[in-house]
């Protein structure tokens, strides 16, 4: 029943994001522009609300964002040189915050296992504040020696926008992030165990230390590919899990698939404001998702403090 | 016996010194618990309690002696099959979301599942046999936020019994359960092992209890076995005395051992 609601919410979010707006159904800018949008949009979404859940589990915050592990801060860094440098080509911006974010995996990785071989949850999330931090400042350098166009731009960017969707970014989205999708679904029952605590965890079976990293890896690679494509949406990752969590309860094998599809009808409901609201302008979709997030957000804190 | 049926646990002449120590952890323990044996292992704060148990599990590999579950090293099974093995229920742990007392129990069965199976009926019903056991089938959909420390701990006994053990480590237990959780919880063990042939190891402050309950003591200081054997053996007041350097009197109820520390008299401060 919850599972059906579900789809039909999901599948109206996406009719609703490709009909809304001036053109008819014969037009080349419902089929081009906005139906490629309206699904990289829940694909997006989608990856950053699977990603949210599971990084919630991992470092036992259910308060966890997945742009909280640097993410954002790299690929921010790789947009904005990318702006910059007036790299060539429609993928040259993606490809470099693509990278951006894979640099800043890899150094809040090792900066996670700085205390040996064993990977500390705590460690990574300061590390990804350390590292993003970090990121964000020389990215500020750089768009402080930019011209205005650029500078606007690499602003715009930062907060996130679908505009420049296109059905080559659909396909290449969607033979990408299956993979990460199922090595989080693979370790949802561990995810579970992991709830307890990596010692109880442990006695009940479960290889943490592998679970850990393939969770930490899997859940980076869709939040890199999610702000590759769209730019940095914060809050879809952080409210989507927790009102998955309040119908689906908390064990993964379920929870994962339900904060996909909500995440993904989220984004497309999100990304159809953000370009019709004060049309013919647009408003970058992370200030839509921020505008809707904080309020649920200060919501769900209050449920969790008081519960 | 690769499925590890009927394992006992060995340990001979344990030696464990963690990195940079300037004395062993544990030095020279060795004892065994079979099936339908109710052990305790007792000892004042650092005396190697904690240590003895991580090796059990294999979470430390012995720098000499051997510690064996079943037919193989401790450190040598995976996690997953061990927990088939051996349960634990480990003196702490914090449960990030309130879930329901049937949800945490079957997470007892997760030794048993492979990856992407979905749980079976069999699951279902260890876990019904699990809370029937320890009493509380009643409280199967309450949230375990919800549970008085008493509960939460027979909840958590529950979950190790789901995994259909032939070996319980239960660490320090009874700990802040008032008299009546605490004898339950005690009761509760003590049928288990009677009932179910289970195999129990329990680390305890808990000298009392543990000689009432137990069929055999280990009593451990600064890492060495000060004695093991039946409760009458070990606990002695000259050992009591000067394990834990404090004077006792010992008496007898139901044919135990039990000891009540002695008020400080003004010539011997």
């Amino acid at each position: 029943m919850k599972w059906a609601l579900l789809f039909i919410v999901a599948g109206l979010a996406l009719v609703a994001s490709v009909l809304v707006g001036p053109a008819g159904l014969q037009s080349d800018i419902v089929w081009n522009l906005r139906a490629p949008r309206a699904v990289l949009a829940f694909l997006v979404g989608g990856s950053l609300g699977a990603a949210g859940a599971s990084l919630q589990a991992l470092v036992r915050n259910p308060l966890a964002d997945p742009f909280l592990l640097g993410l954002s801060g790299g690929a921010g860094l790789g947009a904005v040189l990318a702006i910059a440098l007036h790299l060539p080509g429609p993928w040259a911006l993606p490809i470099a915050a693509f990278i951006g974010a894979l640099a800043a995996l890899v150094l809040v990785y090792r900066l996670g296992r700085i205390g040996g071989d064993v990977l500390d949850p705590r460690i990574l999330l300061l590390g990804g504040v350390a590292v993003g931090a970090f990121a964000a400042a020389i990215t500020t350098a750089i768009v402080s020696l930019a011209d205005a166009a650029e500078l606007r731009n690499a602003f715009l960017w930062l907060w996130g926008g679908l505009s420049s969707a296109s059905w080559d970014a659909v396909v290449l989205i969607s033979v990408y992030i299956p993979i990460p999708l199922l090595v989080l679904l693979g370790a949802s029952r561990p995810l579970d165990l992991l709830a307890l605590g990596e010692e109880p965890a442990r006695y009940l079976g479960a290889d943490v230390e592998v679970v850990k990293r393939r969770v930490y890896i899997a859940a980076s690679l869709l939040t890199a590919a999610a702000v590759a494509v769209s730019g940095v949406i914060g809050f879809v990752g952080l409210i989507v899990p927790h009102l998955a969590r309040s119908t689906w309860g908390h064990r993964h094998r379920a929870l994962i698939p339900a904060a996909f599809i909500g995440g993904g009808a989220l984004l497309a409901i999100a990304d159809t404001l953000a370009r019709t609201v004060v049309a013919p302008r647009e408003l970058p979709v992370g200030v839509v998702t921020a505008l809707i997030g904080v309020p649920v957000f200060a919501l769900l804190l209050r449920r969790w403090t008081v519960a | 016996m690769t499925d590890g049926r009927g394992a006992s646990c060995v340990v001979r002449s344990l030696r464990y010194r963690y990195a940079g120590a300037h004395r062993d952890a544990l030095a020279d323990v060795s004892f065994a618990v079979e099936p339908g044996e109710f052990h305790a292992v007792l000892g004042p704060n650092g005396s190697g309690k904690t240590t003895l148990v991580r090796l059990v599990l294999g979470a430390l590999r012995p720098q000499a002696g051997s510690a064996t579950i079943g037919d193989r090293p401790a450190h040598a099974w995976s996690r997953q099959e061990l927990a088939r093995i051996v349960a634990v229920v480990p003196q702490r742990e914090d449960n990030l979301f309130p879930q329901r007392v049937r949800e945490t129990v079957l997470l007892g069965r997760y030794p048993h599942l492979s990856m992407w199976g979905r749980e079976r009926p069999e699951d279902h019903a260890a876990v019904q046999r699990a809370l029937a056991a320890c009493d509380i089938e009643q409280l199967a959909d309450r949230g375990v936020w919800t549970l008085s420390g008493g509960e939460y701990q027979r909840v958590r006994i529950a979950r190790a019994l789901a995994q259909d053990p032939t070996l319980l480590v239960l660490d320090e237990p009874g700990i802040s359960l008032d008299l009546r959780h605490e004898m339950g919880l005690f009761e509760l063990v003590r049928s288990l092992v009677d009932t179910r042939g289970l195999g129990v190891l329990m680390i305890t402050h808990d000298l009392n209890l543990a000689a009432r309950f137990a069929d055999s003591l280990l009593l451990l200081n600064e890492g060495r076995a000060i004695a093991a054997g039946t409760p009458t053996d070990v606990l002695t007041r000259e050992v009591v005395e000067s394990v834990f350097a404090w004077p006792v009197s010992m008496q007898t109820v139901d044919g135990r051992p039990q000891m009540v520390p002695l008020r400080q008299s003004k010539e011997s401060v």
